[in-house]
C-alpha cells in the first residue's frame, strides 16, 4: 500500500501557537466514533471549532473558521506539539481536512512518527521563524526534496531525517520496505528461541 | 564498552542497521487494546497481511468497556461503542491470537494486565498502539508506545523501523516523605522541566529513592514519563522486580526461570556508561502535588498558590482566580482508577485516608481498579467496603473516567481530582476541569469536598 508522495507543496499556513497541543484537542476521543481511518475530519479540533459538543455551529474565533484560513494546508504549532494519546485518528483527521503539513516549534514523538507514515509531513523550526510565518500573508512553499520552506523572499532550511524523508517523497510502505529483510527477521528470532525459550 | 541498561535492550533486539541512520528492531511482544488496536488488526486485514506469530500478539479489553457494575459482555461506556468489542473480539478470534475478553476474569487496562500475566518481563521488547506503554520499562522491558500503523507493521513483519533515542538518568537520591509517592515525584519532575523536558528520550530512573520504590510505584513513574514527551522509560530490574515475575503465565517456566533470571541480572547500566543528559533531584524536595492547569507541567505542591503568570484561557478553563490557594477549591468530582494509578498498592492507599471519614456531601466519588485481579485482591481485603462506605462507586476494570470517549460523565464546569495521568481539557469531558494528584490525595481531597494534603489526615490519625 503506497502513499501520496511529498514532493513540493504550497498553501496558507494557519497559526495554532499554543505549547503542547494535545491528540486529545486534534480530535477528542468522543469523535472516534467507528472502527476506521475515515470519517474523522468533522471530528477535528472539534472542542476548539465547534460551539459545544452539542451545536456543531462554528465558532468565529477559531482560526479554521476564519475566511482566510479557510483553505489552510499547512498548521503551525507551538513546542511539543501533538503530545499525549498515540491515536493516530488524530492524523487521519489531519490528512482527510487537507492538511499536508505541520510546522511546529516541536513534536511528541508517537504523533510526529505517526504523521511520517500517513504522508503528512511535521517541520520542526525555531520559535522565531514559527512565528515569522504566522505573521506571513501568502502561500508558504514547502520543496521536501531540497529541504527548504519559502514565505516570499525568505528561506528556511529544515531537518528531517533521512527514513522519514524518504518514505514521504516516494510515498513508500514501510512495512513493504522491512518485508526486504524478512529472512534476517526469521534467522533473528530463530536464534533467539534457543537463548529465550520463555518468549 | 560501557553501555546503559537501554544500550544493552536495543543491542539485544537490533536485527539490522537499515541506513538512514534507522535499525530494524525485533519485536517480541505486541499488545492491542479495543480503541487502537482493532483498527490495526483490520487495516492488516484489508491489505490481506497475516499475523506474523500470533503467539507473540495480546488483545486485551480496556479503553471503551463499561465500568458498571455488572456490565454484559458487549456493554460500552459509549453509545455505539460496541463495535470496537465486537470488531476486536472478532478480528483477534479469525487472527488467532490471545484474547483477554470482557469476560475474562484476567482482564483489566493494558498496562496493569502485562505485568500481572508476565506479558511484559525484563528485556522483553514490547509495544502497544497506546502512549503508556512506557509504563512496562519499569520491569526492565524496552517497551514503547506507537500508532496503529507501527503495531501493524509489528504484527505482519516481527519487527520495527526506529531511530535510536537519545539517553537521560533522572536520579532520585534520598528518601521520599510520607504519603509522598512516585506520582508526586513524577509531577515535581514534569513541573521543574516541562511537559517537553524528556522530549524524544530514554529516560533511566536511578538512585535511591528509585530502588526503595515498590514495583507499583515503578509502574507509575514510568507511566508518566510520556507526560514528560520521553520516547520511553527504564528502571533496571532488581530482585524485588524478578520476586514479582515468579511464575507467571507468559513468564519463563520453572525449567527456564534460572536461566531468565542469570539474563535479567545483566539488565543495569554499567558504572562508566555515560547519557546524553542527566537529572538530579533530591527525594526530600518532593511535596504532595497537585496540578492546577491544562497540561501536567503545571502542577504545585498542594499548599501552594497558584503562579502570578498564568495565561487566562488556562485561568478561564479551570475557572481559576490569579494567586487563588489551590486548597480552597471546591471540588465537585473524585476519580481512583488508570494505568497510572488503578494497582492495589494504590487502591491501598486511598483506602487508608477513607477508613477516617466520608466523601464530603454533593461529590460523586468513583473507583476503578485497574483490572480484575486487583479488584478480586482488593476485595479479599475488604477495600472495596472502605470505598463504599466512605461514598465512592466501585465499578469493574478498564480506563474508565481517565478519559472521556461519549456517554456520561461529570458535568460540564465541575472540578474534578484524579489520579489519572492527563488534565488536557475536555480530557475527562467537555469542560469538566481535571486537577491530577496521588491516591491519597485524591481520597483526602474527596473527604474535604477541596483540595487537601493527605499528610493532614494521616498525621492526625498517628498522633491520636
Amino acid at each position: 500500500m503506497s502513499r501520496k508522495p511529498f514532493t513540493v507543496h504550497s498553501g496558507v499556513a494557519a497559526p495554532l501557537l499554543v505549547d503542547n497541543i494535545d491528540t486529545d484537542q486534534i480530535i477528542p476521543s468522543r469523535e472516534m466514533k467507528t472502527v476506521s481511518r475515515n470519517g474523522l475530519s468533522d471530528g477535528l479540533f472539534a472542542g476548539w471549532r465547534y460551539a459545544s459538543p452539542t451545536d456543531r455551529t462554528p465558532r468565529p474565533e477559531f482560526v479554521l473558521n476564519q475566511k482566510k484560513y479557510a483553505v489552510a494546508s499547512i498548521l503551525l504549532g507551538g513546542d511539543n506539539f501533538g503530545c499525549g494519546s498515540s491515536r493516530e485518528h488524530a492524523v487521519w483527521a489531519l490528512t482527510e481536512y487537507g492538511i499536508r503539513a505541520i510546522v511546529a516549534i516541536g513534536f511528541g514523538d508517537i504523533f510526529r512518527n505517526n504523521c511520517v507514515r500517513n504522508g503528512l509531513l511535521p517541520i520542526k523550526l525555531p520559535d522565531l521563524v514559527v512565528r515569522s510565518l504566522a505573521d506571513f500573508d501568502g502561500e508558504v512553499v514547502i520543496d521536501l526534496p531540497s529541504q527548504t520552506l519559502s514565505a516570499g523572499p525568505n528561506v528556511h532550511a529544515f531537518d528531517i531525517d533521512s527514513y522519514a524523508k524518504r518514505l514521504l517523497v516516494e510515498g513508500l510502505d514501510p512495512i513493504s520496505l522491512t518485508q526486504q529483510h524478512q529472512s534476517e527477521i526469521e534467522a533473528y528470532f530463530a536464534d533467539d528461541k534457543k537463548v529465550r525459550p520463555w518468549l | 564498552m560501557a553501555r546503559t541498561l537501554f544500550d544493552k535492550l536495543w543491542d539485544a533486539h537490533k536485527v539490522v542497521d537499515v541506513g538512514d541512520g534507522a535499525d530494524l528492531l525485533a519485536i517480541d511482544r505486541v499488545v492491542l487494546h479495543e480503541r487502537t488496536g482493532g483498527i490495526a488488526l483490520k487495516s492488516l486485514a484489508e491489505a490481506g497481511r497475516d499475523v506474523r506469530d500470533p503467539d507473540r500478539v495480546f488483545a486485551i479489553m480496556d479503553h471503551i468497556v463499561s465500568f458498571r457494575p455488572g456490565r454484559g459482555r458487549d456493554e460500552a461506556r459509549l453509545p455505539g461503542g460496541e463495535q470496537f468489542i465486537t470488531e476486536t473480539r472478532a478480528l483477534s478470534k479469525a487472527a488467532g491470537l490471545h484474547l483477554i475478553d470482557t469476560d475474562d476474569p484476567r482482564q483489566g487496562i493494558v498496562h496493569v494486565v502485562s505485568p500481572e500475566l508476565g506479558i511484559a518481563l525484563p528485556g522483553v521488547s514490547l509495544i502497544c498502539p497506546d502512549s503508556h506503554t512506557c509504563s512496562l520499562g519499569a520491569l526492565g522491558a524496552l517497551a514503547w508506545g506507537v500508532g496503529s500503523s507501527d503495531a501493524e507493521h509489528a504484527m505482519a513483519t516481527g519487527a520495527i523501523r526506529a531511530k535510536k533515542p537519545a539517553q537521560m538518568r533522572v536520579s532520585v537520591h534520598g528518601t521520599l516523605g510520607s504519603a509522598v509517592t512516585a506520582k508526586d515525584l513524577s509531577l515535581h519532575l514534569i513541573s521543574k522541566f516541562g511537559a517537553a523536558g524528556g522530549s524524544g528520550m530514554a529516560i533511566e530512573f536511578a538512585g535511591s529513592a528509585i530502588n526503595a520504590l515498590p514495583l507499583e510505584g515503578r509502574l507509575t513513574l514510568c507511566n508518566m514519563a510520556v507526560e514528560f514527551a520521553a520516547f520511553t522509560a527504564l528502571i533496571a530490574p532488581d530482585d524485588a522486580t524478578i520476586a514479582s515475575l515468579m511464575g507467571k503465565p507468559f513468564g519463563p517456566d520453572d525449567i527456564q526461570w534460572i536461566e531468565a533470571v542469570s539474563e535479567w541480572r545483566q539488565l543495569f547500566t554499567d558504572d562508566d556508561a555515560r547519557f546524553d543528559q542527566e537529572i538530579e533531584i533530591d527525594a526530600q524536595d518532593v511535596a504532595p502535588m497537585v496540578t492546577w492547569g491544562t497540561s501536567p507541567e503545571e502542577a504545585a505542591p498542594v499548599s501552594a498558590h497558584l503562579p502570578e503568570a498564568v495565561e487566562r484561557e488556562v485561568l478561564e478553563y479551570m475557572g481559576l482566580e490569579p494567586r487563588d490557594t489551590l486548597q480552597d477549591l471546591k471540588l465537585h468530582g473524585a476519580f481512583i482508577g488508570s494505568c497510572t494509578n488503578g494497582r492495589l498498592s494504590d487502591l491501598r492507599a486511598a483506602a487508608a485516608v477513607l477508613r477516617h471519614g466520608r466523601v464530603a456531601e454533593g461529590m460523586r466519588a468513583v473507583c476503578v481498579p485497574g483490572s480484575k485481579s486487583v479488584r478480586a485482591a482488593a476485595e479479599a481485603e475488604g477495600l472495596d467496603k472502605v470505598f463504599i462506605n466512605a461514598g465512592f462507586e466501585w465499578g469493574e476494570p478498564g480506563c474508565a473516567m481517565c478519559f472521556y470517549a461519549g456517554g456520561e460523565t461529570f458535568p460540564p464546569g465541575s472540578r474534578v481530582i484524579s489520579s489519572t495521568n492527563r488534565n488536557f481539557r475536555g480530557r475527562q469531558g467537555p469542560g469538566v476541569r481535571t486537577h491530577l494528584a496521588s491516591p491519597a490525595t485524591v481520597a483526602a481531597s474527596a473527604m474535604a469536598g477541596c483540595i487537601a494534603d493527605p499528610r493532614r489526615i494521616l498525621e492526625r490519625q498517628v498522633a491520636a
